[in-house]
């Protein structure tokens, strides 16, 4: 055993250690609970005395009875020096204990001996702790926002520590944040404009988009390489160039205030990138299928309709997905040409909701919700589509 | 024969693209030519208004004569700066009504009134009387007459068409506008943004490439605040760092992390003393990098691990029989296969930062020294109401984009030709 390795081994497995103890601190904390220390120190020296002691135990004693020893030891010290805690607190580290130790167990003095181990821990517990922290940091606002749409702004003002939520209460009151947007803001109005916006644009994208990428990826014409290469040109030039003269032309021709202005300009927007995606997936569909159409004498139009369409319905449901979430989670254009009320899409109305700073909170976040869980939603359902949708084209964003 | 059927395909190639060409055309190509016409004049929010002729109508009856009834147009000139030529005046009567008599810029036509008034100056205003009289001794039906709108018409200048064109604008962009100021905050903002998200994309797409438990679940979490409505994550974000009754801060105080409360959004500089060193650290704009990071990090994140999941696995099977630890081989395997993908990403998120609008705006606003080009464009053009100006910003951004591009494709090009 090398002494480097062990050094390694019990600094950083014990760091792993106190990381996973303090999340779970601030996640105890954040139910209202008072604990206000992370005893660093302590946990540090527990925790270097675990995994040491598991590398003189080793293999003498099974690993679940190992395991279930080293939770109890912890456990009882953190009860003794944190005081006065839920019996669901120590359950907690109870847990998180026997997960750590499960962790550590594969390593004993054998496997520190062998070459690169001080590394090989290092990577090992930097991709733990990789995990647990990245999860934690992402996840953490989404948890706020859903946790904040059912508080009121008194509780929170009180003490913004505490996300615990009271589920004794009547129905009505838990869900209120939710029965004001609907009744007092309209949110019902916003979510049929959003909706009928994204799905509008993705059909009208379609429509133009399919005959084009066609074209360009089967039929020889005069500046077809331009075309093409103009088109990931024309992706890479940024909303907010074209936000003053789209603003001054739509003013004058009475666009601004209308849905189908915005139709408009989400469409073009989004455009190049559907074209883009989906000429690639027709250039990988065999030739041969539609010179055997061309015998049956069908034209163009037939080509598309019957054989390019129902072999490319993936890549289209993909191009579809991914246009609606474009379409659905858009902010500046909807800033720009929207200031009457009853248009407003979700977005701009949130905004709008947080212009007056009299709003609670809790409506604003209830707004959120409401504008964020359709579109997560359709990622995770539908993940596989939108991914390599992503990757070959990229959300504009 | 062949010459005629590739004739045809031609013809179709372009009825097929010309839809999509028209569009885009109009709606992303005609605005940038458009912002340089712009850019020349001097415009405020307030001319762009095309100005109308406008009539309120309102009738009266008179007292002493019960079949006549008084019909006063409220006439004006919406505009307040331009002029209107050749106004037009058009209104139509019941049937059992006749005008009685008419003011001689007028005359009636089948049960029509037909003004010329000629041109109206800036905030013109008359009212204009007709008197009316049933023609059949019936009672005057003032309902039916209300319901008739009349129409105006008239021909005026549209401010953005006239030929009068000024360098003010590109003088007041680059000396009055704190123009070096702005730009450093944008590179900064750009720069750091960029570097930060590929940096941690590297990180995470290394670590989902292993193979752990909860790995897939592990994969959509790290894209949701990608996907995510920017709107709700950004008030999410700041109700987060609130300095009173935010959660971060009221945490780190609870744990004894901070004493007094940091205001991330809001306040400017953050000095910290480094041993003895007074350092000054932009704070709101640090935060805002923070928070372009945690949200596009997840793009280099997919890209990476595309790349990371070709590289065969034969490579480091082979490093390992050569006695290679994970470090070496994460610098002499992976890092070399993915310099490609980390390149056409530096270019594609430091264009996107560059222009990135929205997260700036609803997170500060463009305050505390965190005003970029793109949140000037929409003070100039819509705070201050200086279209014009916002127009010449518009333009700065777009050459500066230009030659990114440029600097970027020579680059890639000598890079590909030395292969």
């Amino acid at each position: 055993m090398k002494t480097k390795s062990l050094i390694y081994y019990a600094l950083i497995s014990s760091i792993f250690l106190f990381s996973l103890v303090s999340i779970w601190k601030i996640l105890v904390t954040l139910q209202g609970v008072e604990l206000k220390n992370f005893n660093f120190a302590i946990i540090i020296t527990l925790g270097i005395a675990i995994s040491l002691l598991n590398l003189l135990i080793g293999e003498k004693l099974n690993y679940l009875i190992k395991s279930t020893f080293f939770a109890l030891i912890f456990t009882i010290f953190d009860g003794y020096i944190v005081q006065v805690m839920p019996i669901w607190y120590n359950i907690g580290i109870f847990a998180i204990l026997i997960f750590f130790s499960f962790k550590i167990n594969k390593y004993n003095q054998k496997y520190l001996a062998s070459e690169h181990s001080s590394q090989i821990v290092v990577f090992d517990f930097l991709t733990l702790f990789g995990i647990v922290l990245f999860s934690f940091v992402i996840l953490f606002p989404f948890y706020m926002m859903l946790i904040t749409s059912f508080k009121t702004q008194a509780a929170l003002l009180i003490n913004p520590l505490d996300f615990s939520i009271n589920f004794n209460q009547d129905f009505k009151e838990l869900f209120k944040s939710y029965f004001v947007i609907f009744d007092t803001y309209k949110f019902g109005r916003y979510i049929l404009i959003s909706t009928f916006v994204s799905i509008g644009t993705v059909i009208v994208t379609l429509l133009f988009a399919i005959p084009a990428a066609y074209a360009v990826a089967r039929l020889n014409f005069f500046g077809k390489n331009f075309l093409s290469t103009s088109i990931l040109i024309i992706y890479m030039f940024p909303a907010i160039v074209l936000v003053i003269p789209l603003y001054t032309v739509f003013s004058q021709l009475g666009l601004r205030n209308s849905v189908g202005g915005l139709l408009i300009v989400y469409t073009a927007t989004t455009l190049p990138v559907a074209i883009y995606m989906l000429q690639g997936y027709f250039r990988s569909i065999p030739k041969e299928l539609e010179e055997a159409a061309i015998m049956d004498k069908l034209n163009w139009f037939g080509i598309i309709i019957k054989i390019i369409l129902p072999l490319s319905i993936p890549a289209i449901s993909s191009v579809a997905l991914y246009v609606f979430m474009i379409a659905w989670n858009e902010f500046l254009f909807s800033l720009m040409f929207l200031d009457n009320p009853n248009s407003f899409t979700l977005s701009r109305a949130i905004q709008y909701l947080s212009g007056d700073a009299e709003t609670p909170r809790q409506y604003l976040m209830a707004g959120s919700v409401i504008v964020t869980i359709p579109v997560l939603l359709i990622f995770v359902y539908f993940e596989k589509y939108l991914v390599s949708g992503l990757t070959a084209g990229s959300v504009k964003g | 024969m062949s010459d005629t059927l590739s004739k045809i395909e031609k013809r179709t190639a372009y009825i097929l693209i010309l839809p999509a060409v028209f569009l885009v055309f109009s709606i992303i190509l005609f605005p940038i030519f458009a912002n340089v016409w712009i850019s020349f004049k001097e415009v405020g929010l307030k001319d762009i208004r095309i100005p109308e002729p406008r009539a309120k109508k309102i009738i009266k009856s008179i007292k002493d004569n019960p079949d006549q009834l008084k019909v006063i147009y409220k006439l004006r000139n919406s505009s307040l700066i331009l002029e209107i030529r050749d106004v037009k005046f058009q209104d139509k009567l019941p049937k059992n009504i006749k005008p009685i008599n008419l003011d001689e810029r007028c005359r009636v036509k089948s049960n029509k009134i037909y003004c010329e008034f000629g041109n109206w100056e800036a905030k013109y205003k008359e009212n204009f009387q007709i008197l009316l009289k049933s023609s059949d001794g019936k009672q005057l039906n003032k309902k039916e007459l209300k319901t008739i709108k009349p129409k105006l018409t008239g021909k005026s200048d549209n401010i953005l068409l006239n030929t009068n064109f000024t360098l003010k604008n590109f003088k007041k962009v680059f000396f009055q506008n704190e123009f070096f100021d702005l730009l450093s905050t944008t590179f900064y903002y750009t720069f750091f943004g960029t570097i930060g998200s590929i940096v941690f994309g590297i990180l995470t797409a290394q670590l989902v490439n292993q193979k752990f438990f909860g790995r897939t679940f592990m994969r959509s979490v790290l894209l949701f605040p990608y996907v995510g409505p920017v709107v709700a994550l950004a008030y999410t974000w700041e109700l987060l760092l609130d300095p009173y009754s935010g959660t971060l801060n009221n945490l780190l105080m609870n744990f004894q992390v901070i004493q007094e409360p940091l205001n991330l959004l809001g306040q400017k500089y953050l000095t910290i003393n480094f041993f003895g060193f007074d350092l000054k650290l932009r704070l709101a704009l640090t935060t805002v990098i923070i928070f372009e990071i945690w949200r596009y990090f997840p793009l280099a994140f997919l890209f990476i691990l595309a790349r990371l999941q070709a590289v065969p696995k034969e490579l480091y099977e082979a490093a390992e029989v050569d006695g290679a630890g994970p470090l070496q081989k994460f610098i002499n395997i992976t890092l070399p296969q993915i310099t490609a993908v980390i390149s056409i990403l530096f270019m594609i998120r430091f264009i996107w930062n560059f222009n990135k609008f929205e997260d700036i705006f609803l997170l500060t606003g463009g305050a505390s020294g965190t005003r970029t080009l793109p949140i000037n464009v929409y003070e100039q053009g819509f705070t201050i109401s200086d279209i014009g100006m916002g127009s010449a910003v518009s333009i700065v951004i777009v050459a500066l984009l230009l030659i990114f591009m440029f600097v970027y494709f020579k680059l890639i090009g000598k890079r590909a030709d030395e292969n």
